[in-house]
């Protein structure tokens, strides 16, 4: 049985590939995709867990954390669609009308 | 180094391949694909972790349904090839690896020091869909009720960022 601190190191992994890529790259589209890999990494910990500790919890945490997820692209997008109506671009360094 | 332990191995390094492929790509549309692939390799593992339902809810939810928001975005966007390099300094990718690493080093050595293995193999109840739905909806009524009123929050804020601008007087029929 595979111990749950290679999943946890797995989860790691790929939390920060999915940080180090919202913080370098410039593209909206990519920025939205890499903080879904954030929350799946954190749904595999949950999970791990939740397989350790023999509780549901996790499992039932993992559930509402993919309705938010779901819920937070739609909403995302939806901004990303109305700025790019606004100014035809998708790099975030643009994104700049509420600035003082 | 038995069967479960080189299929994780695999498994994993798909799926950190697949991670990293995202955050690298230069097309959009690659970027999404990989994505796609990340995260059927998570269904995977969580039906090695004994989740089954929550397996097939992750393909549902984010196989078949984000990404396919994401590719729509993409198309109604257009996949004009993405950002050069001169959005930002040079150095600044290298140091986001570099603490990414220097992150990455300071979990490892906190999870490796942990002897976690599941305290009883055969106690596990099991991820199948009839008991995590009854623990859902005995002790966590709550949080599907919660989780309605976040998606219906969801819809209405969708709904209202996507509407054209009122420019002229509309007759509602």
């Amino acid at each position: 049985m595979v111990p749950t601190s290679y999943y946890l190191i797995l989860s790691a992994i790929i939390f920060i590939i999915g940080a180090v890529g919202v913080l370098s790259r410039r593209n909206a589209l990519i920025i939205i995709m890499c903080v879904e890999m954030m929350l799946n990494s954190v749904n595999l910990t949950l999970i791990a867990f939740a397989r350790q500790w023999d509780n549901l919890n996790g499992q039932v945490f993992v559930f509402m954390v993919m309705a938010v997820a779901a819920a937070e692209v739609a909403v995302g997008l939806a901004i990303l669609i109305a700025h790019f109506n606004l100014s035809k671009t998708t790099n975030i360094d643009d994104v700049n009308v509420m600035k003082w | 180094m038995d069967f479960a332990m080189i299929f994780f191995i695999l498994v994993g390094a798909l799926s950190v391949a697949t991670a990293v492929g995202v955050v690298t790509s230069r097309v959009a549309v690659h970027s999404a694909l990989f994505l796609l692939v990340h995260f059927a390799t998570l269904a995977i593992l969580y039906v090695t972790l004994n989740a089954q339902f929550l397996a097939a809810a992750q393909i549902i939810v984010y196989a078949g349904g984000i990404v396919i928001l994401i590719l729509f975005v993409i198309m109604l966007i257009g996949s004009a090839p993405l950002e050069t390099r001169a959005g930002y300094r040079s150095w600044v990718p290298y140091a986001g690896l570099a603490l990414g690493l220097l992150m990455l080093a300071g979990m490892a050595m906190t999870m490796l020091q942990m002897p976690l293995t599941p305290t009883d193999p055969n106690a596990n109840q099991g991820g199948a869909p009839i008991l995590l739905g009854v623990q859902i909806y005995s002790q966590n009524i709550l949080l599907v009720e919660l989780a309605a009123v976040l998606l219906l929050v969801a819809l209405l804020g969708a709904l209202l960022l996507a509407r054209q601008p009122k420019t002229e007087e509309t007759t509602i029929s």
